[in-house]
């Protein structure tokens, strides 16, 4: 998966960029994700519906895939069945 | 990856909010996101391989930013205050180009030739036409993909014919996606953007606060006066300033005894020495702004170290010298960057030795259209000199190619500048290498006198340097002037003095 590459939740509104991807599959509310919208939606799996949020980061434990989210959904974002963590940095002093 | 969709992002999230103010017109992110689109439609229609903006600062540079970012061409702000022949010069290696601004002048600098290869707008010509022009179809992809050029600047060329550095889209968004949080201002918050737009504060600018949904405000052309009304019209929160803008700013408050800003709560500030004295007199007349100091470059797109508010207060308080000496520190690397100081051989130094600084990161593009300055593990050498302190904090001193080799030994001007700076009969200094048929190179400062003191003899000065620092930092030649010369951003044009020894 390139940098760059937007990807879209077949089970809710989520869209992200991809900042950085290893091997595996990326999801959002149960279903992976993919570049375009499938025609039929596939349902929110309830134990991923914790939703995303604008402008969050995501990434895996072991720091392989980074996704940013450009469009919020209700969806939880995963890898192969495992939840993302929000990236928090601490804030920095506006510079410019 | 593609900057457009800090702008994108913002209108997704907030159509209707005011993201810029410029000569009284605001522009929502939706109509910023829907004239950069128009813009992109130009673009396209024109087959251009550059977008050239030759104008100040204006909603125009906004939009050629973001409709360049769309089209995939990279967008070259150039310094409208070059010479003729130099900018005739750049206009012809961004051929062909579409070119926003003054048209008049693009016309006559592109020659025959050029004229007919560029395309070319007046800045209202364009800011009109691109709200009129509407991408031919709806469902148009707007990311073309790839890891394109998004900006390319020309570097001042001190030496040789200016050098086009090149930001690629990964390193802007993986600056402002490490620095800045989505969103994270209030719908108050403004920023108060006076740098021109070639330069490459100016732009990073832009992106920050659009990408945190801070309300720009601009200020076309620098005046202190002007800067201070509409920082108090507006209600400004932030602002950026280079040395020379703070001080005019710090004068007229003085001098017309200014109330304050009581609304602006961030001042950062970059682009040149920024005097101890004068720092320490901007704390006291804006009690209530966090001061930043932002180290960076063009090719590192923007700030790698920065000195943050709670710094700046501890040290303007303090009374540890070693603590108080911090407000003359660029502060930090950012968590992103990688930073080292290392010797000619290139060797790693420990903390208190100067060196020159190189710096690592996504953000960091040391890349050239000629030539990546990159080495091979990824490291950018800087050209700038410096050191970091016991605590990890890193101090400048000088170009690199500004050291004094003086029989073997590296001076670096600012340690001799700072010891002439200390003399309350001394405004400004400056050092550089003269030739010395003993040394190879040997020490010329240069110094101005404070208004109302008379100028210590070069005996005095010489005995306060050698108090002071080593025998070898004593100057063979001084010479007085009236003022140090300067360019319009502030920095000191250290060849020109130089010059001045030589002739």
């Amino acid at each position: 998966m390139k940098p760059g590459t937007r990807l879209k939740s077949a089970a809710c509104d989520t869209e992200v960029m991809v900042i950085r991807a290893g091997t595996g599959t990326i999801e959002c509310g149960g279903a992976p994700m993919a570049e375009a919208k499938p025609a039929q939606a596939a349902p929110l799996d309830t134990d991923f519906a914790g939703g995303t949020l604008m402008g969050k980061r995501y990434v895996d434990a072991a720091n392989s895939f980074e996704l940013l989210c450009v469009k919020p959904g209700k969806g939880s974002l995963a890898v192969d069945g495992v939840k993302l963590a929000t990236k928090d940095a601490k804030p920095l002093p506006a510079s410019d | 990856m593609n900057i457009a969709l800090l702008l994108e992002m913002a209108a997704e999230a907030g159509a209707d909010r005011v993201g810029l103010v410029c000569d009284g017109k605001r522009w929502t992110y939706g109509e910023l996101l829907s004239a950069a689109r128009g813009a992109f439609e130009l673009i396209e229609q024109s087959g251009c391989s550059h977008v050239a903006l030759l104008d100040e600062s204006s909603e125009a540079s906004v939009i050629a930013l973001f409709g360049a970012a769309l089209a995939g061409v990279p967008y070259c702000p150039l310094n409208y205050r070059l010479p003729d022949r130099d900018l005739g010069a750049l206009l012809a290696r961004l051929a062909p180009a579409l070119i926003v601004g003054d048209e008049e002048r693009a016309l006559r600098l592109s020659g025959t030739v050029g004229s007919a290869v560029h395309t070319f707008y007046a800045r209202e010509e364009f800011t009109q036409k691109v709200q009129e022009t509407t991408p031919a179809s709806g469902d148009r992809e707007f990311d073309p993909g790839g890891d394109g050029v998004a900006v390319q600047l020309f570097t001042s060329g001190t030496t040789a014919a200016p050098k086009a550095a090149i930001l690629r889209h990964s390193n802007l968004l993986s600056y402002i996606l490490g620095t800045v949080e989505f969103a994270s201002a209030d719908e108050a918050d403004a920023a108060l953007v006076s740098v021109p737009p070639y330069h490459i504060a100016g732009i990073s600018a832009l992106m920050s606060s659009i990408y945190a949904q801070r309300r720009i405000v601009m200020l076309p052309a620098f005046q202190p006066e002007a800067w201070l009304t509409l920082a108090a019209k507006e209600q400004v929160t932030n602002a950026f300033v280079v040395p020379t803008m703070l001080s005019r700013i710090v004068e007229v408050m003085d001098a017309a005894h200014h109330p304050g800003l009581p609304s602006l709560r961030a001042v950062a500030y970059g682009g040149g020495k920024m005097p101890i004295e004068l720092i320490q007199r901007a704390l006291d007349l804006m009690p209530h702004a966090g001061f930043t100091n932002a180290y960076g470059l063009t090719e590192t797109s923007s700030t790698v170290a920065l000195l943050g508010p709670e710094d700046h207060r501890a040290a303007h308080g303090a009374s540890d010298p070693a603590l108080r000496a911090r407000l003359g520190s660029v502060g930090k690397p950012l968590p992103t960057i990688e930073l080292q100081i290392r010797d000619e051989e290139g060797h790693v130094l420990p903390a208190g030795v100067a060196g020159e600084i190189y710096v690592r990161g996504e953000q960091v593009s040391g890349e050239y259209k000629e030539r990546s300055a990159l080495d091979a593990e990824g490291w950018f050498p800087t050209r700038d000199a410096g050191y970091l302190d016991a605590d990890g904090y890193l101090f400048l001193s000088g170009r690199a190619d500004d050291v004094i080799v003086r029989g073997g030994e590296n001076i670096s001007p600012g340690e001799i500048e700072d010891v002439l700076l200390s003399d309350p009969a001394i405004a400004d200094a400056c050092a550089v290498a003269v030739p010395s048929a003993e040394w190879g190179e040997g020490i010329g400062i240069a110094v101005v006198a404070r208004a109302g003191h008379s100028c210590p003899s070069e005996e005095a000065l010489k005995d306060l340097i050698r108090a002071r620092l080593r025998s070898s930092r004593v100057p063979d030649r001084v010479m007085v002037m009236k003022e140090l010369p300067y360019n319009e951003m502030g920095k000191l044009l250290r060849r020109e003095v130089k010059a001045l020894f030589v002739a």
